[in-house]
């Protein structure tokens, strides 16, 4: 017994031994340690972010150095605070503040302590900088703005934020990340690949050398360098035009659906959110709920179309065999739904095809609309009809876009209108507002221009893309090189376009003609609501215009969508004739247009329904 | 009456001396990883550890053959003197001793530190065998029980206040001794049940333990055999100290530890709820254990092989190359390593208590298992620290762990002995 006393206890340990030795090593080992291993340190190599270009090869963005002033806390040593603050031009209780994290952060590492010093405060802190140890300036790289418009195409980056982490493994807490616009859509071209290098730690956290001799390091894959669609001096111009206005421009190239310009109204400066200044400037913009201008409106605004829909419920109408360029309809200075008129404003009489369109006159589209509809035999099959009819044209779903956001618009189906007045209890003449663009329907400003390039086309177009070539090659994704046809055929569009040409000639906008240049164009007027203390209340009309020039060989096809601009012709005829003439000519002749188009605002308009008293609507004079 | 050269080295008892020569060896290739820097110099290097431990191997081969050589009977002979020396030179410390990390346990003999503690482990244990079996020694009587303690707590009483209570920790292995050689075993029972005492109340305090002592002793007296007569005022007594016991381990747990004790309990047995309080713990007094434990984890089943342990590499693991040199062999070795490492030291024991049992001398059995208990508590605690089985104890793992006194008196102690085993045969 007392002989195998110590030899029991040796055999106990030693069993004790190789089972916890087992859960340690068995068990609890997991082979992506490395990973995690804290003597391991990954040190990324950031290749430089790619350049954009627009479709004439002009610099829009670059990179410029920014210099972060970092440190190291167990490092330092007592200093001169209030001098220090000073060259970094932050107050002593940020000061403090900031040593305070980063102490917390860790004692070892480096943190950022004023990130992104303008370029005058690096020179000068520059000289100074080996007077504070434990103090270091790292240079990061920032994008650089050579433009102050297209914020709203371009985007902008900010810091990888937790859940980019959770779903991404590719990103590390501190980099940056593309968030809304081509540098969201492209980013992992702009960003390239980081290289990484595995550096063996010891527990003070030094370096001691390569991680088994750098066999597991990678080589930066560099970011490669886009050319967009956008024609810079035409985004620059349209933001301009659009000073003291809300809505969205949008001008294609119909012959290879290359969007020229996408402006949204109001807009800010890109280069506001880069910059120590970022996070300020950022919230202004974001908290201001009242002009949005971090809401695209060339892209997610979503008002009736207006009259430019007539021009499809025309081609649909002879599409269908319904009518031709020669039927005639009676303006009533309006039309009757059962005993109830809807009004017109073209001033009445017989109207053909040309002038029911080139005076804008609803009765003839009511007219037209309910042939439609009438050919068959209910109101469902119909529907059906003039829904895929007006689907073809890129309308009622999401254009495809290669843009991080974008809405759908909307074309009504019968299921819409079942839901809501409930099955066969509608038929066309409930539905007669669509005629002239105005009930149900809804579309946004790129889908306007998107239809009006396929007028100019004659019947096809091409997804609207804003890429042009990535790297030093063309794009060649089928999704933006292939043809779109509408449902309907090219000999259709002669009538409708030359009714659009007599817009300009004779019609509603004939006196924002350009001359030497053949526009079509089709004015448009929405009536448009919001609630006042739970009260609708109408307000200004929206000031709708959808053109192409030159007519014969459409260069440019354009949608511009001005809130509150009243009629169509006034707000946004104006400008979209201003931008075909800048596209088309490169400069303006009719300054006194041009001037009074940068001049005028529409913030009183915006006023009135946030004054809380009475105001007036369309007013004439302006 | 001795020996040539020529029979000591046929009687040795070769498969030690082979599992000794694998410790040294292999603890050796650990050092040489754990200290290696980036400029690679010489093995022979003095001013690297792995060139330095290399000299000391070469010292404590020295002393293996002046060991051998000796006469048998010389240790038996002047054990009582070398018991006295060492007592002598544990009181000189507290004159003359050198502080190296708090501690007072040291002689500074210029190009060597003396540490009379490690001496003192050896010179106890022959002071014991010498006393135990003298043929006047009766374990029965209580006197000479208590003489036996006595030898073996001396030493213990100088070393606690250096402070350096990983060293007087030791000296209580001696005990086994005295259990193998008479001493009753109830004291052994005793033992076991106030530390299990100890830590049932730490863990679920003193209300929850008189339930279960309670449940405990109404178990024993439904199923005890009807014939069995159980004295009841002893019993109530045995109750009683237990319950007091435990009442005053909270006392003595709150006032007389101090709080870095309590720490580290509180890290064993997992006492601590405060999250925020067992993050600090765990980056202070836990932090090795954290660290070693994790790099052994790292290792997994065949390690990241010779010269690759990341951990290692980066010196996270405090004191790698001497009390924690086992999580380098976890990380570096992997469960083979680890688990082989475990055998080697299981055999070696087991053969060391096979050999100590067939010595025909009481003297020599008695030493055999006084260095054994010696060795087996180092390797107990050692290993069970640093894969997060015991708390934190700074001693070194025999044969492995980096230092000179260490390796020199563990090998004395082992050759010793060897040569007794030896010898015992001429002797007769």
């Amino acid at each position: 017994m007392r002989r195998l006393l110590l030899s029991s206890f040796v055999v106990i340990i030693g069993f004790v031994f190789v089972g916890r030795l087992s859960y340690l090593q068995l068990f609890s080992f997991s082979p992506d340690q490395v990973l995690e291993d804290p003597a391991i340190k990954a040190v990324y190599d950031y290749p430089e972010r790619g350049y954009v270009y627009d479709r004439n090869g002009k610099l829009l963005v670059g990179n410029q150095p920014a210099y972060d002033v970092m440190v190291i806390p167990r490092e330092t040593k007592t200093l001169d605070t209030l001098e220090f603050c000073s060259l970094l031009s932050v107050t002593k209780e940020d000061f403090v503040e900031k040593m305070r994290r980063a102490r917390i952060y860790s004692p070892r590492l480096p943190s950022v302590l004023v990130p992104q010093l303008s370029k005058e405060d690096y020179a000068r802190l520059q000289e100074k900088m080996r007077k504070y140890q434990g103090f270091y300036i790292q240079k990061r790289s920032l994008r650089d703005y050579k433009t102050n418009s297209a914020a709203n195409v371009l985007g902008y980056i900010s810091e990888v934020n937790e859940t980019d982490l959770r779903t991404n493994p590719y990103y590390r807490a501190g980099e940056l990340k593309g968030r809304t616009g081509i540098e969201k859509q492209y980013e992992e071209i702009l960003r390239g690949r980081k290289g990484v290098k595995y550096i063996q730690k010891d527990r003070f956290n030094r370096d001691i050398g390569p991680y088994k001799n750098s066999r597991l390091d990678t080589l930066p894959e560099l970011g490669k360098e886009i050319h967009i669609t956008i024609d810079k001096d035409l985004q620059e111009y349209g933001e301009r035009l659009m000073v003291g206005k809300r809505g969205g421009i949008v001008a294609l190239e119909p012959e290879t659906g290359e969007i020229l310009a996408m402006i949204s109204g109001p807009t800010y400066d890109p280069a506001l959110l880069v910059g120590r200044e970022r996070s300020k400037n950022y919230s202004t913009l974001h908290y201001d709920s009242i002009s949005r201008p971090t809401w695209d409106r060339s892209i997610l605004a979503q008002p009736s179309p207006g009259s430019p829909f007539k021009t499809l419920n025309a081609l649909v109408a002879l599409q269908e065999g319904v009518i031709d360029s020669k039927t005639k309809f009676t303006c009533y200075n309006g039309f009757y739904v059962g005993n109830q008129k809807k009004g017109c404003h073209c001033g009445g009489g017989i109207r053909d095809m040309n002038s029911g369109i080139f005076r804008s006159c609803n009765a003839y589209f009511a007219g037209t609309f309910r042939k439609i509809y009438g050919k068959y035999n209910t109101t469902d099959e119909g529907m059906d009809v003039w829904e895929r009819h007006m689907k073809s044209f890129g309308l009622g779903d999401y254009l495809g876009v290669d843009l991080p956001t974008g809405a759908p618009g909307r074309i009504p189906d019968k299921g819409f209108y079942d839901k809501w007045y409930g099955d066969n209890r509608w038929a066309s003449s409930t539905i007669i507002s669509n005629s002239i663009g105005q009930g149900e329907v809804a579309a946004t400003p790129l889908q306007l221009a998107n239809m009006t390039a396929a007028i100019a086309n004659r019947g096809f177009f091409y997804t609207p893309h804003i890429i042009k070539k990535i790297g030093d090659k063309g794009i060649d994704d089928p999704k933006y090189t292939q043809k779109r046809y509408t449902t309907i055929n090219p000999q259709h569009f002669g009538p409708v376009v030359q009714a659009m040409a007599n817009v300009y000639k004779y019609g509603t906008a004939k006196w924002i003609q350009i001359p030497d240049i053949d526009i079509a164009g089709k004015t448009g007027t929405v009536e448009n609501f919001t609630k006042i203390d739970g009260e609708r209340v109408q307000l200004t009309d929206h000031s709708i215009f959808t053109a192409f020039a030159p007519v014969n060989k459409p260069k440019i096809a354009i949608a511009v969508y001005i809130e509150n601009g009243y009629y169509g012709a006034r707000y946004a005829g104006h400008i979209a004739s201003l931008m075909i003439e800048k596209f088309i000519k490169g400069e303006i002749t009719r300054k006194d247009l041009e001037r009074k188009m940068l001049e005028k605002t529409l913030e009183h308009e915006y006023a009135k329904p946030l004054s809380g008293e009475p105001f007036k609507i369309n007013e004439y004079v302006w | 009456m001795s020996m040539s050269g020529k029979n000591v080295l046929k009687r040795l008892d070769w498969l030690t001396v082979l599992l000794f020569i694998m410790l040294v060896f292999f603890g050796w290739v650990n050092i040489y990883s754990t200290t290696l820097t980036e400029n690679h110099t010489s093995i022979f290097d003095m001013s690297t550890l792995y060139g330095k431990q290399l000299f000391f191997i070469g010292i404590s081969t020295v002393f293996i053959v002046i060991i051998l050589s000796l006469d048998s009977n010389f240790f038996e002979r002047f054990s009582s003197l070398f018991y006295m020396i060492s007592l002598v030179l544990l009181l000189g410390l507290f004159l003359f001793g050198k502080t190296i990390a708090g501690a007072t346990s040291w002689y500074d003999l210029g190009f060597f530190n003396f540490q009379p503690s490690e001496l003192g482990k050896l010179t106890a244990a022959l002071a014991l065998a010498k006393y135990l079996s003298d043929i006047q020694t009766d374990l029965k009587k209580t006197k000479h029980q208590l003489y036996g303690v006595l030898i073996i707590l001396a030493p213990v009483i100088l070393i606690v206040p250096q402070p350096d209570p990983g060293s007087a920790l030791v000296y209580f292995s001696l005990f086994f001794v005295l259990f193998r050689e008479g001493f009753p075993l109830q004291y052994l029972g005793f033992a076991l049940l106030f530390i299990l005492l100890f830590v049932t109340t730490l863990m679920f305090g003193v209300i929850w333990v008189g339930i279960g002592l309670g449940i405990l002793t109404s178990l024993f007296f439904l199923f005890k055999k009807p014939e069995l007569k159980v004295p009841t005022l002893p019993l109530i007594l045995f109750l009683v100290l237990c319950a007091a016991f435990s009442f005053s381990v909270n006392f003595v747990y709150e006032n007389v530890f101090e709080q870095r004790h309590r720490d580290r309990f509180s890290l064993w047995l997992g006492l601590e709820k405060d999250p925020v309080r067992l993050e600090q713990i765990k980056k202070t007094i836990g932090y090795n254990t954290y660290q070693s434990e994790k790099a052994i984890e790292s290792g997994g089943f065949l390690g990241k092989g010779f010269l690759e342990g990341t951990r290692t590499k980066g010196d996270f693991v405090p004191q790698q190359h001497t009390d924690y040199i086992f999580s380098s062999v976890g990380e570096e070795w992997g469960f083979l390593g680890t688990v082989s490492i475990i055998i080697t030291f299981t055999l070696f024991f087991l053969r060391l208590i096979y050999v100590a049992e067939r010595q025909k001398k009481d003297f020599q059995r008695m030493y055999g298992y006084g260095i054994i208990s010696i060795l087996l508590i180092h390797y107990f605690i050692n290993i069970g620290m640093v894969i997060g089985l015991l708390p934190t104890v700074g001693i070194p793992l025999p044969f492995f762990s980096y230092g000179g006194s260490g390796l020199i008196f563990f090998t004395a102690m082992l050759f010793i002995f060897l040569k007794f085993d030896a010898a015992r045969l001429s002797e007769l």
